[in-house]
């Protein structure tokens, strides 16, 4: 027997998969497939303080083992996550979940969080200071340390949950960021969000997303994502979730190896509903196989 | 849905870029006007082809070669394997109908039309059909539908085959029909649209990124709110619809 569970700032997941914000939606297409209770946690859509429609279509392109997106925060807004949403949710998923907010200004993160913070299935809320698809807010906040860590004050003084600052791999240098939060309270960060990208039609001539960029993600940034864990992992001290291009059981311990202590897999999960349930199942193997009997003793296993 | 493992029976050029592939499977969850999503060795994201007829365990689709993705499957030889979804999307309601519902297919717009075609016919409905196409090289499935039953027409652009013009010209020249569906690119559902005031039910395309209703990519304003391409549509009804 291995042992796969893992602890994020007091909340002990049963193995540390959690499928990744904007890619679960709140599970219920996922429950249709599978007992979704077999996931460590998940992150549902990303959630504002007011409703949003998003981008204009097209928000989606191909690349060579990848997809960029350009939803841009598309949600019903904190309250109706909180009245409808998350009653039929907690219908299918019976864990703790990490509600993922997003804002454009400190004011809008603290109202959101002051509202989701009471929520009893919210185990974890998970700041998202990175989003690369909306103007004047989501990742500008996220690329100035000075900003990121305000709004990690703000949020901490008005929550009683453990919150953790989802940054974005969009700048000259990650450290001084995941310093700044870290010493604003954090309890933790998510690392990381999607990469900026585009994608141009030859017979159009004219960008394929009608936003024109938009978040790179899939396997083609997994070892981006990967250093970016290794690096910040010798700089804090607080726990990381490793996001970015996880797609296999081999990819969590790779991710756990540089500094993981849980890790989200996101586009995979469009392209195979089954994914997590597929690296849930093949994670104890794959840990026998490297000789591995517990995860926990891994994590930053590679400094 | 559901995730299937089908295996490629036939696959054929019926018309210029245009391919008939024919696959074996578990096609229980199909529904008529639904689509299928498609994963492609060597390719990230999966592709969205309509359902052009489910008999028994197999499933007909045709696909316009425009990419890489079609590219690929213009390729596939017999015993092929696909990893296929299944189930995707609303489908058509037939119930609305009346004794003679009018399709309008347009181009790859064409196919979902032959098995709303088939079931409307086994009702008893007396099923017209325009096809519209560009030009005579790329006109397919005329005889499959007139073989239902169905009174066809066939527009063309270039006036090669049928009324010189698009499926509105000759949908100008019909008045005795009860219902309309249609399927085609974006311009040709404006004009459907525009051209009659019966009521109907409009197909319509995006791109998507997982083709379930997860990721958010293919959303449009309605006038009943937010809809998912994939998941409440692709099928709109008239009155829903903002331009």
């Amino acid at each position: 027997m291995v042992n796969t569970k893992v602890t994020l700032s007091g909340l002990t997941l049963d193995n540390p998969i959690i499928p990744a914000s904007g890619t679960f939606g709140y599970g219920y297409e996922f429950a249709e497939l599978y007992d979704i209770n077999i996931l460590g946690s998940f992150s549902f859509k990303g959630t504002t303080l007011e409703p949003r429609f998003g981008n204009p279509t097209p928000r989606i392109a191909e690349t060579p083992m990848g997809m960029i997106n350009a939803v841009g925060l598309q949600n019903p807004g904190v309250d109706k996550v909180i009245s409808e949403e998350l009653p039929k949710m907690r219908e299918v998923f019976h864990k703790k979940v990490v509600a993922n907010i997003s804002g454009f200004c400190v004011e809008e993160y603290v109202a959101c969080c002051e509202k989701i913070d009471k929520e009893d299935c919210v185990g974890l809320i998970e700041i998202n200071i990175s989003c690369p698809n909306v103007h004047g807010g989501g990742m500008a906040l996220g690329t100035d340390p000075e900003m990121a860590a305000e709004i990690t004050r703000a949020v901490k003084a008005v929550t009683t949950k453990p919150v953790y600052i989802k940054l974005t791999p969009n700048v000259t240098s990650i450290v001084p960021i995941a310093k700044a939060v870290e010493a604003a309270g954090a309890d933790g960060i998510s690392l990381c969000n999607t990469f900026l990208g585009m994608r141009i039609d030859l017979r159009t001539k004219k960008p394929v997303i009608a936003n024109k960029m938009g978040g790179f993600s899939g396997p083609a940034i997994f070892p981006q994502a990967l250093r970016l864990v290794y690096q910040v992992y010798e700089a804090v001290n607080i726990p990381i979730i490793g996001i970015g291009g996880v797609s296999s059981a081999e990819d969590v311990i790779e991710m756990m190896l540089a500094g993981a202590t849980a890790v989200q897999v996101g586009a995979q999960n469009l392209v195979d509903p089954y994914a997590c349930k597929k690296i849930i199942e093949d994670l104890p193997a794959v840990m026998e196989k490297y000789g591995i009997t517990d995860l926990n003793d891994i994590i930053g296993g590679a400094h | 849905m559901k995730q299937v493992i089908f295996k490629v029976i036939s696959n054929e050029k019926i018309a210029k870029d245009v391919f008939k592939m024919v696959m074996e499977g578990d096609t229980t969850s199909i529904a008529c006007g639904q689509f299928v999503n498609i994963q492609i060795e060597g390719l990230y994201l999966r592709r969205p082809i309509s359902v052009c007829e489910v008999v028994g365990d197999k499933l007909t689709i045709i696909y316009k070669v425009v990419g890489k993705g079609t590219e690929v499957m213009s390729n596939m030889t017999e015993g092929v394997e696909l990893d296929v979804l299944t189930g995707l999307g609303n489908g058509y309601d037939l119930s609305s109908s009346g004794d003679k519902p009018l399709l309008i297919g347009g181009g790859v717009g064409v196919p979902p039309m032959y098995q709303l075609a088939k079931d409307l016919v086994a009702q008893g409905k007396k099923v017209s059909v325009i096809l519209g196409f560009n030009k005579a090289e790329e006109i397919f499935y005329t005889d499959e539908f007139k073989a239902l039953g169905a009174e066809v027409f066939v527009a063309t652009v270039d006036g090669s085959v049928g009324t010189k013009g698009f499926v509105t010209d000759v949908m100008k020249t019909l008045t005795d029909y009860t219902y309309i569906y249609t399927c085609g690119p974006e311009p040709m559902l404006k004009a459907v649209y525009n051209t009659s005031t019966t009521s109907g039910q409009f197909s319509f395309e995006e791109r998507m990124g997982c083709g379930f209703g997860a990721c958010m990519g293919c959303s449009c304003k309605t006038k009943y709110g937010n809809k998912r391409i994939c998941k409440e549509g692709p099928v709109l009804t008239k009155e829903e619809i903002i331009w």
